[in-house]
């Protein structure tokens, strides 16, 4: 039973953190957010085939109780789809702030201070993102 | 198992080949690759038609990959209405590729016509796929070719809209997953026909989990058919797209609406207790909104791209007004009108390049130009491709909002989608005529802008256009069609049995 509520709490803190951070104004805030939340979906994937403990993957007839293969060969299609679009996402972003000069999602450009106040982040996040 | 039975699968692999092969090509010779473009794009149009034929008798072909058995493997099914968004595709991507190339916006960056032949990859799977897995695995395929497509040529503009866009569809990506996996857990399978078998075995316990999963992926579909409130991606996105590529867009709300259709009935129909008819009670209001939403858009743009984009969300309300009903009349009129609508938008964002590139500094913005070479046979372009956007006759959106309107009368809120579907034809017939009295009928007095030097890009939206005579000729034909492909869906029995007891044999 602890097993499952530390799996469910897990997903659950994960895909708060994640609708949190997607819904910010930067778009390296929202980038983190929908990584956190990709993890968040693929433990779920994981569990929906239920979480079994110390059982082979593979039917046989000598085994009774087995784990489910099927939710495992998910995750993995899931990683990589999910990797492969964070890769592109981020690269995206870097391009379109060095472009647009505005790492805002809708392309506006808003001074720190008005937006969060946290002027001196914002100056620092300038710096190591211009290359 | 002779060569011919591999034909359901031939729409997957044609451009799967034809894009590393274009890869291959392009920097030597690219008149190869553009030629490698054509071939695969007209073999994939062969390869529909010929699959239309087999299916148009009323048959359900199942094609099992790697021979695996249906409710283990994965399977390709090939029904009356998976054959016709076949057809539509490749004679959309047929299109945009000619208009691609006789404008030269395929030479603005080195892999154009690959990522085309990834989108085309995407969006045949889509409709031909039976496992709701794949389904994904499709979305994600079109949807990451359609990110390079979206960003050809550059710009800061693009790069904007760009991020928005692949945000959106990645919180969209990860809802779908998370849906698969509440169904999967729940019923053990993920094969469209075997889960819509099981769905009715669920316990009273689960029914809550089977609605919020079944309302969760109906909410993706809705998603990507951009229907109201979820719309907000598209008109951005659209109206700054090249504008080949949001001709080959078109479809790709269409997508949405097809994997609706193509899910609902199958898995979420009669007997799925909780999850019964999942969408009914949102999906009218939903579809009306956003007609409204769309044709007002028309009303206000500011540019002629920008009102084919919102023409877009309006023809899919209207559409999907028609599929509400759920039932095989309406939803036969609707399919009929879901051909009408993706040519009709194509040809309006080409009619609109094609006069932005007349144009000059003063673009496709409706505001009064200068004349320009060719200004009237632009304008009846325009007026065409505008006739067919909001359904006056004699094209054939008149037609298809005739068979809607006819249909819906059998339903209760008849009176509703009347009003809505009639109001917004009135508002985009206004908003139509405004910009086009603008950009075609005023002049101010300026220079006469150079113009592109050729009239060929004229060519892919009169072809355009001329389909969607043929379509309001073959009318008859055409609705029969839809009709039956409508009845067919709405009966999931007879493709269960094509996937789960033929197939297994």
């Amino acid at each position: 039973m602890s097993y499952e509520f530390l799996l469910a709490s897990a997903i659950g803190v994960l895909v708060a953190g994640g609708i949190f951070l997607a819904l910010r104004a930067r778009t390296f805030q929202v980038v983190l957010g929908l990584t956190l939340f990709s993890y968040a979906v693929n433990l779920f994937l994981f569990a929906s085939g239920r979480l079994v403990m110390g059982r082979p993957p593979i039917w046989d007839k000598a085994v009774s109780e087995y784990a489910d293969p099927l939710p495992q060969a998910l995750v993995l299609t899931a990683i990589v789809i999910t990797f492969g679009m964070t890769a592109f996402v981020v690269i995206l972003a870097l391009r379109s702030f060095l472009e647009t000069g505005s790492d805002h999602v809708d392309g506006d450009t808003v001074s720190c201070d008005a937006q969060d106040g946290l002027a001196n982040t914002c100056d620092d996040d300038g710096e190591e993102e211009n290359p | 198992m002779t060569l011919a039975t591999h034909l359901p699968i031939l729409p997957v692999v044609i451009p799967a080949l034809a894009a590393p092969i274009i890869l291959l090509v392009m920097r030597r010779r690219p008149k190869l690759g553009v030629a490698v473009a054509f071939a695969s794009c007209l073999a994939l149009l062969g390869c529909a038609l010929t699959l239309m034929g087999w299916v148009s008798d009323g048959t359900v072909i199942a094609y099992a990959l790697g021979d695996w058995p249906a409710p283990f493997g994965i399977v390709l099914v090939a029904d009356r209405l998976a054959a016709m968004m076949l057809v539509l595709t490749a004679i959309l991507a047929l299109i945009a590729l000619l208009h691609a190339v006789l404008t030269r916006a395929d030479r603005k960056g080195w892999h154009f016509h690959a990522l085309f032949q990834f989108q085309l990859m995407g969006l045949n799977g889509a409709f031909l796929t039976g496992d709701l897995f794949n389904l994904f695995v499709f979305f994600e395929v079109l949807l990451i070719a359609s990110y390079g497509l979206m960003l050809h040529g550059q710009g800061p503009a693009r790069l904007k809209a760009g991020v928005q866009y692949v945000v959106v569809n990645l919180v969209g990506s990860s809802l779908f997953l998370v849906a698969l996996g509440i169904l999967y857990s729940l019923t053990g399978t993920l094969n469209m026909a075997d889960m819509g078998v099981r769905v009715a075995a669920i316990a009273p316990a689960d029914q809550g989990l089977l609605r919020i999963a079944a309302l969760l992926l109906v909410s993706v579909f809705a998603l990507k058919a951009a229907v109201a409130p979820l719309h907000l991606w598209l008109a951005r996105t659209y109206a700054v797209s090249t504008p080949a590529v949001a001709a080959l867009f078109a479809i790709m709300t269409k997508v949405g609406v097809y994997s609706l259709i193509r899910v609902v009935p199958q898995v979420f129909g009669e007997d799925a207790g909780a999850a019964a008819w999942v969408p009914a009670p949102y999906l009218l209001p939903a579809a009306m909104v956003s007609a409204i939403i769309g044709f007002a858009g028309v009303f206000v743009a500011r540019s002629l791209s920008e009102q084919a984009a919102y023409a877009v969300i309006g023809s899919t309300g209207t559409l999907l007004i028609a599929v509400a009903g759920w039932s095989a009349g309406s939803l036969g009129a609707g399919l009929y009108y879901l051909v009408h609508s993706t040519l009709a938008a194509a040809a309006l964002f080409m009619v609109a390049d094609v006069t932005a590139r007349r144009r000059g500094a003063f673009g496709d913005n409706a505001v009064a130009g200068p004349a320009f070479a060719g200004r009237s046979g632009v304008a009846l372009l325009f007026m065409a491709a505008a006739i067919a956007t909001t359904g006056l006759p004699p094209l054939s959106g008149f037609i298809g909002k005739l068979l809607i309107l006819n249909s819906v009368v059998a339903l209760p809120n008849w009176g509703w989608a009347w009003g809505v579907i009639l109001g917004t034809t009135f508002i985009g017939v206004v908003g139509f005529a405004r910009t086009g009295s603008a950009v075609f009928w005023k002049s101010a007095a300026c220079d006469i802008p150079a113009g592109p030097g050729t009239r060929a890009d004229i060519a892919a939206p009169a072809i355009a256009l001329g389909l969607l005579v043929a379509l309001s000729a073959g009318a008859g034909w055409a609705s029969a069609y839809a009709d039956a492909a409508a009845a067919q869906v709405l009966d999931p029995a007879q493709s269960a049995r094509a996937v789960l007891v033929e197939a297994a044999r």
